[in-house]
């Protein structure tokens, strides 16, 4: 078996790590051995991202036990973490795009004294560069280079570490072409033969199949032993990557009436993240965007609300087509959008609970008197809504910074009634929300269907997506893979839909 | 650690920045006081007033356009620019005084709605799009007068009323009045309509109030124009103090402005500020530039100490929001 060939080099045990409100690692443990390429898989917030940053010193405040080389660590920072051995390709690079390659690479480093000369590194990047077979300059400009490129200069940029042993590649095909990613595994196997230990971070069964010798699946901050890449199937994969205690009952059947009418219509919508969608929604239904992040949620919600232009497609509202360009129109059809990001795009955090309630709606009549504010009735209308959704807060003169997340997201959900929108688009409805408030949040959406209304609802939780929808839409890399009614779903069904990548 | 920042622990934010601004202004007073000759008289007083005016117009102007997170570099020019304009109506054009001040209005709104456009509609930067502005109305007033120092009727002559009106009446400081009038104009128009309702949204959080189904591009071209309007009437008055109106300046008045917004509390970073924080800014200001001058100082003096002043007041806001930051 070729899993056990290497010497052990990185041992972690026990290790526990907890966010507010958040359980991230649960007793994990992980391990590596020289010269394998080791698999990390599980579904967004499964705690891959936490158990790497403490790898690689980003998050110092942990219990638990970590070995490097047999000899216990506990790294500060990421710089110690670098000059052990370890570092890090991020899924989202951060490379300086106006500096040239060598500078780039060497940054931090450039000489010892005052004066940097690029001639030194020039050529010691030509060397490094040389090493690994990358066809860039060192004088090119990283903001000419292919994705591709950049992820290959990045790579050299960990291994220009004398001590790199271990290499952490964070989803690295994420963006790259076919092609592309040929190149990277052939680097790998490179690494690989000079003994360089790696981390294999992806959400595609297929390559880690592939590539890897061993798979370590993550579950809700827990670890499950490891797989052997070679012998296992990847329905074996997919059943360890969802097989979790039920905590929350799926939802048996659709609640929607038979024959309940169209209420909305997408039809083959097209950006440049949005790769020709369509799909339509109930009178009384929750819609349910299954997916893992990044596949192009979002995204298409952003077209259908105006947030973003669309290069094609058409909106069709109770059955008439409408122009939809701003915000405004979507909202003018009764369209209302909750953000996944509530304090970047849904909250405007310095206002009171107030302001934040009525902000879309002064043009209502009772909200306004010519251009002056109706303070009274604005306050009387957000006082009803705090009682009627039960938000906690003091009074209503409260800023939106100081309330919980639950209770901030009642807030947007007042918003959107009071605008009386019908169609009510939850994008990512209960993260950073405990589960108490989760459980008002998920009352609230079958009350709001009840009263006929229709929901959306983006959600990277698959317990979630189980227990709310009424029907599935699964998306992976901007294309709709598939419809699910909820009678038929299973999460292995969402799963194997959820990595169909081309 | 607890006992040392009790007090600034018990007031937050807005209300610390004032009560700094308000004893800042107390201990100028009595510094000036005791060590100035003639500081605490009538006629001090009144000049204290004069040299508050014009900034005071361009200040409330300033701190709508600070709060939505930008900035307005072109004010200062502007003002010049259109009084100067206003003075070529007058002297040139021989029209009749009042439509001059018109001029002056319509001159400032003009440019206002231009920043508003760039600022707006166009998405640059307000540094870069009042910057240029700056430039281009500093030269295109000096071009419209031909490079000619306009002057406007004295306290005596025939059109001399506008100025008793305005600025002066029997040693009465009829321009105090004006000042507080649209102060409180300026103080509603932010407090109690949805165009100030949107300010301070757009400052906090303009994505989030642009999802919200509101078109920022509007509003935001709003903002500049009513900032248009505040630098007119700054315009007017400072015509009515100054009489004699020389091409190619003003610029440097607005950073005046900037400084009354900061020592007052208002954030660069948008989203908060008082017009009440500003106005004691202006005053903090003016009665430097006053105090200094009775007690002999060279005018360079008061730079540097309106610059001193307006780090301290920053820093206060910072080493507070870290300390925050930190529980």
């Amino acid at each position: 078996m070729p899993e056990n060939q290497g010497q052990m080099i990185l041992e972690m045990t026990d290790i526990d790590k907890t966010f507010p409100g958040v359980h991230a690692l649960d007793h994990c443990r992980f391990d590596l051995r020289e010269g394998e390429v080791h698999a990390l898989i599980g579904e967004n917030g499964a705690g891959k991202s936490t158990l790497v940053k403490i790898m690689t010193g980003i998050h110092s405040d942990y219990t638990g036990d970590y070995r490097l080389f047999g000899q216990p660590v506990h790294f500060k920072n990421i710089r110690e973490a670098q000059e052990a051995g370890i570092s890090i390709v991020h899924q989202e690079l951060n490379m300086m795009n106006d500096l040239t390659v060598a500078q780039n690479i060497f940054i931090g480093r450039e000489s010892n004294g005052f004066f940097c000369n690029d001639k030194v590194i020039n050529q010691k990047t030509e060397a490094l560069l040389k090493d690994f077979n990358v066809d860039v300059k060192p004088t090119d400009r990283i903001r000419n280079l292919t994705v591709g490129k950049c992820q290959m200069v990045e790579i050299a940029r960990a291994m220009s570490y004398p001590a790199t042993k271990v290499l952490i590649l964070d989803e690295p095909t994420a963006a790259l072409s076919e092609a592309e990613a040929e190149d990277l595994f052939e680097k790998m196997e490179q690494l690989k033969a000079r003994g360089v230990a790696i981390i294999f971070i992806s959400h595609r069964l297929e390559e880690i199949k592939r590539v890897s010798d061993r798979v370590t699946i993550m579950r809700d901050g827990q670890y499950i032993d490891p797989l052997n890449a070679k012998t296992c199937t990847i329905q074996d994969i997919v059943r360890l990557m969802v097989g979790r205690e039920v905590l929350e009952e799926p939802k048996a059947k659709s609640n929607v009436p038979e024959g309940s009418p169209v209420v909305l219509t997408a039809s083959h919508l097209k950006s440049n993240k949005v790769k020709d969608v369509s799909f339509e929604l109930h009178k009384g239904e929750i819609l349910g965007f299954a997916g893992l992040v990044g596949a192009g949620r979002t995204e298409t919600m952003r077209l259908i609300y105006g947030a973003d232009p669309k290069d094609d497609g058409e909106i069709i509202v109770n059955g008439n087509k409408r122009e939809i360009h701003h915000s405004k129109d979507a909202i003018a059809n009764g369209i209302g959008y909750l953000s996944e990001d509530r304090k970047r795009y849904g909250l405007v955090l310095g206002l009171s609970i107030t302001d934040n309630t009525v902000l879309s709606s002064y043009d209502l009549a009772e909200l306004h008197k010519g251009i002056f504010v109706n303070e009274k009735r604005s306050a009387e209308v957000s006082e009803n809504y705090v009682n009627q959704l039960k938000t906690k807060t003091p009074s209503v003169r409260q800023l939106v910074k100081n309330l919980s997340g639950g209770n901030q997201q009642k807030v947007v959900i007042a918003k959107w009634m009071l605008r009386n929108c019908d169609i009510l688009i939850f994008d990512e409805p209960t993260r950073g929300i405990d589960i108490g408030a989760r459980a008002e949040i998920y009352n609230l959406m079958d009350s709001l269907v009840k009263e006929g209304k229709s929901i959306i609802m983006v959600s990277s939780d698959m317990t979630e997506v189980l227990k709310m929808s009424d029907r599935i839409v699964v998306m992976c890399e901007g294309r709709k893979t598939g419809e699910l009614d909820i009678a038929e779903a299973t999460q292995d069904k969402i799963m194997t839909l959820a990595t169909k990548y081309q | 650690m607890k006992e040392s920042n009790g007090i600034l622990s018990y007031l937050k934010g807005d209300a610390l920045q004032k009560v700094i601004a308000v004893g800042c202004l107390v201990v100028l007073y009595i510094f000036f006081g005791i060590f100035g000759n003639h500081f605490l008289t009538f006629n001090t007083f009144v000049s204290i007033l004069d040299s508050s005016y014009y900034i005071g117009f361009l200040a409330v102007g300033m701190t709508f356009i600070v709060i939505t997170g930008g900035i307005d570099l072109s004010c200062g020019t502007v003002m010049v620019g259109s009084a100067l304009i206003g003075g070529v109506a007058y002297n040139v054009w021989k029209l009749p005084i009042l439509l001059c001040l018109v001029i002056v209005m319509l001159v400032a709104l003009l440019f206002g709605l231009c920043n508003g456009l760039l600022v707006g509609k166009l998405n640059l930067p307000p540094f870069i799009a009042t910057l240029g502005m700056q430039f281009i109305s500093l030269g295109i007033c000096s071009v419209v007068a031909k490079v000619q120092t306009q002057t406007y009727p004295s306290l005596k002559s025939v059109d001399g009323w506008f100025k008793q009106l305005i600025y002066k009446n029997h040693n009465f400081p009829v321009g105090a009045i004006w000042l507080i009038v649209f102060f409180i104009v300026g103080w509603i128009l932010l407090n109690k309509t949805i165009l100030g309702r949107y300010t301070y949204a757009m400052g906090s959080n303009e994505d989030a109030v642009e999802l919200s189904g509101i078109q920022t591009s509007k509003w935001k071209m709003l903002v500049y124009v009513v900032n248009g309007f505040f630098v007119g009437l700054a315009g007017i008055i400072y015509a009515a103090t100054y009489s004699t109106i020389t091409p190619q300046t003003g610029n440097g008045q607005e950073m005046y402005a900037i400084a009354a917004c900061v020592i007052g509390g208002t954030s660069l970073a948008g989203g908060v500020g008082t017009l009440s924080g500003t106005i004691l800014g202006v005053f903090v200001i003016s009665v430097l530039k006053t105090g200094l001058l009775s007690m002999g100082l060279p005018v360079q003096w008061q730079q540097v100490l309106i610059g001193v002043v307006v780090l301290l007041a920053v820093l206060v806001d910072v080493i507070r929001a870290q300390k925050a930051k930190r529980t």
